[in-house]
């Protein structure tokens, strides 16, 4: 019973994280998809959408909803910035020179932070209250579902955007064939960029909860959960939206239980072993397609 | 009759449920000429693709001098006797000509590691008589001049020639040219089928020759497979070919 | 034998500049600090150097070194500071081991290509850190201590000139050629008889026990060795040198690692600031001069070393020896 107890509660705890794991794999993934490109910069991005909220509430008094608005506005035209200025002009360099200027970018964001804003770590404020709730004996507290709620009207707003409309229907064709795409009259450019602010935003959403969630926030907090964000996106298939938000869930159940049972050290242990175990069993991931090169 | 070198029985591969090459059959046997024709995408590349270990097939058998090869490794298959050239050339553009072939002298290295680091041993030996062939080999394709260029540098039909030069270092029973004259002007596809032709005889291999236009095969080819939507759909000497009614409509008839 | 003699001209100048150096750092001309930033400059050549055959001569990419050289530094101290054995010993089995470690991790990552290739050996060489960070017997995530700080300018030096020649003369001989047709073209150079997996594995574990070695140097270094010395930022950090200097360049692997290392060193007062030059400086390097300060060129292109293997008997004789035996036809 009590081992019983212990999984269920890791299991809340997992998606919790997951659903934050989640929301950034969707900008990777989405990313990766139009131009493959992994974009290192990505888990910085969600750092910086944690300082915008942060400060939105902290000197704005703002509370947490306006505050994950701003943060998201914030954040897409951050993203869509760096897009324009690092990644748009090397659009047809070798993808090894595009993937070293995500590296730069993301060093250039997180300590372009710590000098702006200090590398010491910041506590975030109380924005949920102290509320937990008893269900059946599980604890599902305040913080957590905040991240459900907001991680699911996320999801489904973004289903929507990219199944329904007609930006998310170029999206798609883009992703497919950029050329293709581009003789049909979509401006892939600016589909790109688009696409550079949606994940973004997402991610900046992310960065708000997960400072909600462990009440602190600080210039490198984005260099782990970015690359755990990767390993979820291959996981569930890299290019793929819904892989991406059940590969996100998956990763965070996955390291739930490995803290709760084995050890918490060996909790970035097991993603990467997740990571390595994809890659070399199943690379297309769990709703990804394969590809071969023509020869 | 020579014996056949190669053999290819019932081979056939799918692509997620469309069959690229279907129940493709061939021999070829030693110092033999072999074209192998058809419209655009009837399949040829594949059928390469497939003989060199590219692509594993489906269903089938591939025999190289009486050994089963088939879903060996293409470095396996090159290492028994059958070199290839790409329809899209495939170079190692950064590097000089002369190193292009150079690496495919490869499987003549003697040295070990250890030799090659500290410079000693048959290192020496082996590095001056690698040189010494590769020069002659581009001495025959006429490119000794640009041994030291940048092979992306040179103009396209040398980069042809190189192709050629470099499959032959690998030191082939067969091989096998993936239209070769793709792209060039008519008095260079000329000189090329004339070169193609000495080849064979000089080196006394066999050479199995990819084309979709046909009229260039006939004059040096001595036999000649035609596939259209991956079937073969004749085979014979130049003249049976040009006579079979299917081949006629492949060609005349359908619109490719 | 002209290529020899290049290589002993090589040799002679790396022990000038080491006389000089030895010299200077004797006659307390360079003090203690920047003493130990050209020991450390030695150890990042050796990184550099053995990053850029995996990243840029062979073409794949490889995001964790510091992982291998993690195992180099922590076999080696192992040995010296718990089995009191030699250090030349030390260094042996610290490449050994993380040559191994190089090949258990070669055999399936190196089937993957570009991205998936850079973020399977980043991952795998975390792993490498946790684990390392969870075993008591070499102090955790606490660290070594006590360790013996062998690693001297004369080791540290010579070491590394002598990992310069077997990497140089690797990459130009049939082996080196294999790997870089592999970075040329993957296909091809299967066509051609390379057996691509095994010399992609063959890169990486050369690679790797090269890294182990630097690590055994580094280790020995200081008194104390940290797990985390071996994140990943620091494999970025040797990327960077390798980068910078140039894919496929030794000599732009080891302008790479002086030109970082030294203004890490510079810039060890204002660390925000080095890593925001260093980011600019990644960035507009990948705008304006991809191709790395040195590209493919190598020193050894300069006129003085052309003139040397133009003017060589061997040359010469090899030459003649085509022409004479062209009128016989060569088939391979």
């Amino acid at each position: 019973m009590d081992f019983f107890n212990v999984l269920i509660q890791q299991i809340i705890n997992g998606v919790s994280l997951g659903s934050i794991y989640a929301l950034i794999a969707l900008g990777y993934t989405m990313v990766y998809g139009i131009i493959k490109l992994i974009n290192f910069a990505h888990g910085d991005i969600y750092m910086v959408g944690a300082y915008v909220s942060f400060f939105a509430v902290t000197m704005a008094n703002m509370s947490i909803v306006p505050a994950l608005l701003v943060s998201m506005i914030v954040t897409a035209l951050l993203g869509m910035l760096v897009e324009r200025l690092a990644y748009a002009p090397l659009r047809h360099a070798p993808r090894i020179s595009v993937l070293i200027t995500a590296i730069g970018m993301s060093f250039l964001l997180e300590y372009g932070s710590m000098y702006f804003v200090s590398p010491t770590p910041r506590t975030f404020p109380e924005v949920v209250g102290n509320l937990a709730y008893n269900i059946g004996g599980f604890v599902i507290n305040g913080q957590q579902l905040l991240i459900f709620a907001i991680t699911i009207i996320l999801m489904i707003i973004l289903t929507y955007v990219v199944q329904k409309t007609k930006v998310g229907q170029a999206m798609r064709a883009v992703s497919f064939d950029t050329e293709t795409a581009q003789l049909m009259g979509i401006n892939a450019d600016r589909i790109i960029n688009f696409t550079f602010g949606i994940g973004s935003a997402l991610a900046a959403a992310g960065g708000v909860l997960v400072g909600v969630y462990y009440n602190s926030i600080d210039p490198l907090m984005g260099i782990m959960p970015g690359l755990k964000a990767f390993v979820a996106a291959v996981f569930g298939g890299i290019g793929s939206i819904p892989g991406a938000m059940a590969g996100g869930i998956l990763l965070g159940v996955i390291e739930a239980l490995v803290s709760g049972f084995i050890s918490s050290t060996f909790r970035d242990a097991a993603a990467f072993a997740i990571l390595i175990l994809v890659l070399l069993f199943r690379p297309s991931g769990i709703f990804g397609k394969t590809v071969r090169e023509k020869v | 009759m020579a014996e056949a070198i190669l053999k290819c029985s019932n081979v056939s591969i799918e692509f997620g449920g469309l069959t690229a090459v279907d129940d493709f059959n061939m021999y070829i046997t030693e110092g033999e000429l072999v074209g192998l024709i058809g419209p655009n995408g009837a399949g040829k590349t594949t059928a390469f693709n497939l003989l060199t270990g590219v692509y594993s097939p489906t269903s089938g058998s591939i025999e190289f001098c009486g050994e089963d090869v088939t879903g060996k490794k293409p470095s396996y298959i090159t290492e028994k006797g059958v070199a290839r050239t790409f329809q899209n050339i495939r170079l190692f553009s950064e590097l000089s000509v002369l190193d292009n072939v150079k690496i495919a002298f490869h499987k003549h290295i003697r040295y070990g590691l250890l030799e090659a680091a500290l410079r000693i041993g048959r290192y020496m030996e082996d590095e001056i008589r690698t040189d010494i062939r590769a020069r002659q080999l581009l001495k025959i394709f006429d490119l000794e001049d640009l041994a030291e260029e940048t092979a992306k540098n040179l103009p396209y039909g040398a980069q042809r020639r190189l192709e050629i030069a470099r499959a032959l270092a690998t030191g082939p029973k067969l091989l096998l040219l993936d239209e070769p004259a793709a792209g060039m002007n008519p008095q260079e596809t000329q000189e090329l089928m004339n070169l193609i032709a000495w080849l064979q005889k000089k080196f006394g291999i066999s050479i199995l020759l990819i084309e979709h236009d046909m009229s260039l095969v006939m004059g040096i080819c001595e036999r000649i497979y035609v596939l259209e939507y991956g079937m073969t759909i004749a085979m014979g000497s130049p003249a049976e070919i040009q006579r079979d009614p299917q081949v006629i409509r492949a060609y005349l008839g359908g619109d490719d | 034998m002209i290529e020899r003699k290049v290589d002993a001209l090589l040799a002679t100048v790396g022990l000038v500049i080491f006389a000089i150096i030895y010299g200077l750092i004797e006659a307390e001309v360079i003090g203690p600090f920047w003493k130990l930033n050209i020991i450390i400059i030695c150890i990042n050549v050796i990184m550099s150097v053995s990053l850029n055959l995996i990243n840029g001569y062979t073409g794949q990419f490889s995001l964790g070194h510091a992982g291998f050289m993690a195992v180099g530094a922590y076999v080696s101290v192992v040995l010296t500071a718990k089995l009191q054995l030699p250090f030349g010993l030390a260094i042996l089995a610290a490449a050994a081991a993380a040559g191994f470690v190089g090949f258990l991790i070669g055999i399936p990552t190196l089937r993957l290509n570009g991205d998936y290739l850079a973020i399977a050996t980043l991952g795998l060489c975390e792993i490498i850190r946790i684990v390392i960070m969870n075993i008591d017997y070499v102090g955790g995530a606490a660290g070594f201590t006590g360790i013996p700080r062998y690693t001297t300018f004369a080791w540290a030096f010579l070491v590394m000139l002598a990992t310069l020649l077997f990497i140089k003369n690797f990459v130009n001989s049939a082996y080196g050629r294999a790997c870089i047709a592999i970075r040329e073209n993957e296909i091809a150079a299967e066509a051609m008889g390379v057996k691509v997996v095994n010399y992609k594995v063959l890169a990486f574990t050369l690679g790797a026990a090269f890294a182990g070695i630097a690590g055994a140097l580094f280790a020995h270094c200081f008194y104390i060795l940290m797990p985390g010395t071996f994140g990943f930022l620091q494999s970025f950090n040797y990327l960077i040198m390798v980068v910078l200097g140039g894919l496929g360049s030794i000599t732009g692997s080891i302008a790479g690692a002086i030109v970082v290392t030294g203004i890490s060193a510079a810039l060890a007062g204002v660390p925000e600031f080095r890593m925001i030059i260093y980011s600019l400086i990644l960035i507009l390097l990948m705008f304006y001069r991809p191709q790395g300060l040195f590209g493919y060129v190598e020193i050894t292109n300069l006129p003085v070393f052309r003139y040397l293997k133009n003017m060589s008997p061997e040359a010469k004789k090899a030459m003649g020896m085509a022409d004479e035996a062209d009128g016989k036809g060569g088939r391979a």
